[in-house]
């Protein structure tokens, strides 16, 4: 608890916007550009319209007491899939739930910082009512609900929507997913990649501006994470969605997406365009796993010293 | 003679038995959706009759229109005292809300005897012929009245359970209350839901069993009676409530049957349905149709 107390006094006193450790950007951030955003923030494809989804320097605290994001601020455009990368820990999931407000179920809050959606802000709002403004997050694990047909699931998706078209949304995630359609079973019973389909597929039906995807591949055999990674793609391509992407496998989510961040202990340490940051050095060795050069053990010092500069 | 006596009472068994699960319908929906074991679900039953009765009576309502507004106002008064009674207890230990319904249920039962009185009121008459013949069995006409009713609840409640947005957001609630917020439903506003729908079914079987027997506090007991029903059915299971309403209905029945011919024990009406009651807690616990989690292996 000090460290992170001592942490949080630190870019407190430095003022709001600066992380007590610079945060690296890869790609074109120089340094004339880092000083002319106000606060510290490097937008991807500035200059393109303010983006969809904006997390300013947020800090989250749950249970009043356990301090668990430091200043995390991130940007996701409209039309992109942007990658949420990091260890166990990290802070990934708790991002996405302070952004689509699940935070609140959890015993956590957002105390400091804002996070707007389509230019107003949303920390703060019930989740029910961050879903009706178009943020859909698909939770970690699925979570479908078992004791319920496919059928079932996905009409439930569609519960904030009044419209008439809901029978033809179906129709259409029953095209993108072909082998819902042959489940009439309880859901419960589906496998381990038709339960991540459905819970995409229930995702679609709210037909949201924005998904939050929570380890879309957990437990999913390399084949199924192919899948699933090839439709995500998909519906960014054919549909328009935006997508933010929290993800172990590194290399899969940054060949989907056009811009990662990597978070180390509840902020962001390193970001850039996913293609540089595939090639960078430092994430090839601790998320893509060394990447064809002799794998480097954590008893090299030098390895070990790079990586504690991230933390 | 005997089995026509036995036909007769298996028919009572299961107009009976069909209300014993319209009310344990009601408490199951309430359990299921909000996790609170409702101990005044028989106060429904009450309010709602004499709420009826006070308008066909004083106002000189038709029976319809009464009826109506009946169950306008009980779906009224059951959202009203979830949001002010038990919304505030969410979160608060299992024992603390199941004290406070215990609570509500004595405080109705004494404000319904100090407003109408301890003894019991007829209903106005409502039909003209106070019995039909079917199939060579007399029945009351009420007792029809009441059968088509409680099918009728049954067969809304698989519509509201299968095919409803909101019943299907409040199957999705008793799953998992944060799934449910992710999908944009307001857990607060299930609740309410399933409180306002459960008094207001529940009190439709209280007008029923009023305009039967006459109101009086001994309705109440039909909270009590529900408990057999919904623990043989398992407690969160809704066809179960159904099926346990049968069951229970018609072993009082069967167990009145038995008692006049041969035992002459007496009373086993009351008492059979919780003779069985310990039977299925000791043998199964959780009930006929109780949740049994899926696992994929």
């Amino acid at each position: 608890m000090s460290a992170t107390e001592g942490a949080s006094d630190g870019w407190r006193a430095e003022g709001p916007g600066s992380l007590n450790r610079p945060r690296q950007t890869l790609e074109n951030a120089s340094d004339d550009r880092r000083s002319d955003s106000p606060e510290g923030l490097h937008r991807p494809h500035a200059g393109v319209g303010p983006p969809l989804l904006e997390v300013k320097n947020i800090e989250v605290v749950y249970n009043d007491v356990i301090l668990v994001l430091r200043g995390l601020s991130l940007a996701v455009p409209q039309g992109k899939i942007v990658a949420l990368l990091g260890a166990n820990g990290a802070g990934k999931s708790t991002t996405l739930k302070a952004i689509s407000g699940l935070l609140k179920t959890e015993e956590g809050e957002v105390t400091r910082g804002e996070i707007t959606f389509d230019g107003e802000r949303i920390d703060g709002i019930d989740p029910h009512l961050i879903v009706r403004r178009g943020i859909f997050q698909v939770m970690e694990g699925r979570r479908i609900i078992a004791d319920m047909t496919c059928l079932e699931n996905l009409r439930l998706g569609a519960f904030i929507r009044r419209d008439a078209e809901v029978r033809r949304d179906i129709e259409m995630v029953y095209e993108y997913f072909p082998r819902l359609k042959e489940r009439t079973g309880l859901a419960g019973y589906l496998s381990g990649g038709e339960q991540q389909m459905l819970a995409i597929g229930r995702a679609l039906m709210a037909r949201p501006k924005l998904i939050l995807m929570d380890e879309p591949s957990m437990g999913l055999s390399p084949l199924l994470v192919k899948e699933v990674f090839g439709i995500i793609r998909r519906l960014n391509e054919e549909l328009g969605i935006t997508i933010l992407l929290v993800e172990q496998n590194a290399r899969m989510a940054l060949s989907v997406a056009s811009h990662a961040y990597v978070m180390e202990q509840g902020k962001v340490v390193l970001d850039g365009s996913a293609a540089a940051l595939a090639e960078n050095e430092d994430v090839k060795e601790f998320y893509l796993g060394g990447h064809g050069t002799e794998r480097k053990s954590f008893r090299n010092l030098k390895s070990y010293k790079r990586r504690k500069r991230w933390l | 003679m005997d089995s026509a006596l036995l036909l007769q009472l298996t028919l009572n068994g299961l107009i009976v038995g069909a209300l014993y699960g319209v009310v344990a319908m009601s408490f199951v929906l309430i359990y299921k959706a909000s996790q609170v074991v409702n101990f005044a679900q028989g106060e429904f039953l009450l309010v709602g009759a004499w709420v009826c009765w006070w308008l066909l009576t004083d106002w000189q309502l038709p029976f319809w229109l009464g009826f109506l507004v009946t169950l306008a106002f009980m779906t009224a008064f059951g959202m009203i005292l979830q949001v002010v009674v038990l919304r505030p207890l969410i979160g608060e230990p299992v024992i603390s809300v199941i004290m406070a319904t215990i609570g509500l249920g004595i405080f109705f039962q004494a404000l319904m005897k100090w407003i109408f009185g301890v003894f019991a009121k007829p209903f106005p008459p409502i039909f003209h012929a106070e019995q039909v013949s079917v199939l060579g069995l007399q029945v009351q006409s009420v007792y029809l009245l009441s059968l088509g009713i409680s099918l009728l609840i049954m067969l809304g409640f698989a519509w509201f359970f299968t095919l409803s947005k909101h019943g299907l957001a409040m199957r999705a609630t008793a799953f998992d209350q944060q799934v449910a917020q992710s999908l944009g439903i307001s857990v607060p506003r299930v609740f309410a839901m399933s409180w306002a729908i459960s008094a207001m079914v529940s009190a439709l079987a209280g007008v029923v069993v009023g305009v039967v027997n006459g109101v009086s506090s001994a309705l109440s007991f039909y909270g009590i009676k529900v408990f057999p029903a919904v623990i043989l059915g398992g407690l969160d299971s809704v066809v179960g409530a159904v099926l346990g309403g049968l069951i229970v209905g018609l072993l009082e029945n069967w167990a009145q049957y038995l008692d006049a011919n041969w035992l002459n024990w007496g009373n086993m009406y009351g008492v059979a349905p919780f003779y069985a009651l310990i039977l299925i807690l000791l043998i199964k616990p959780y009930g006929l149709f109780g949740t049994k989690n899926i696992e994929r292996v």
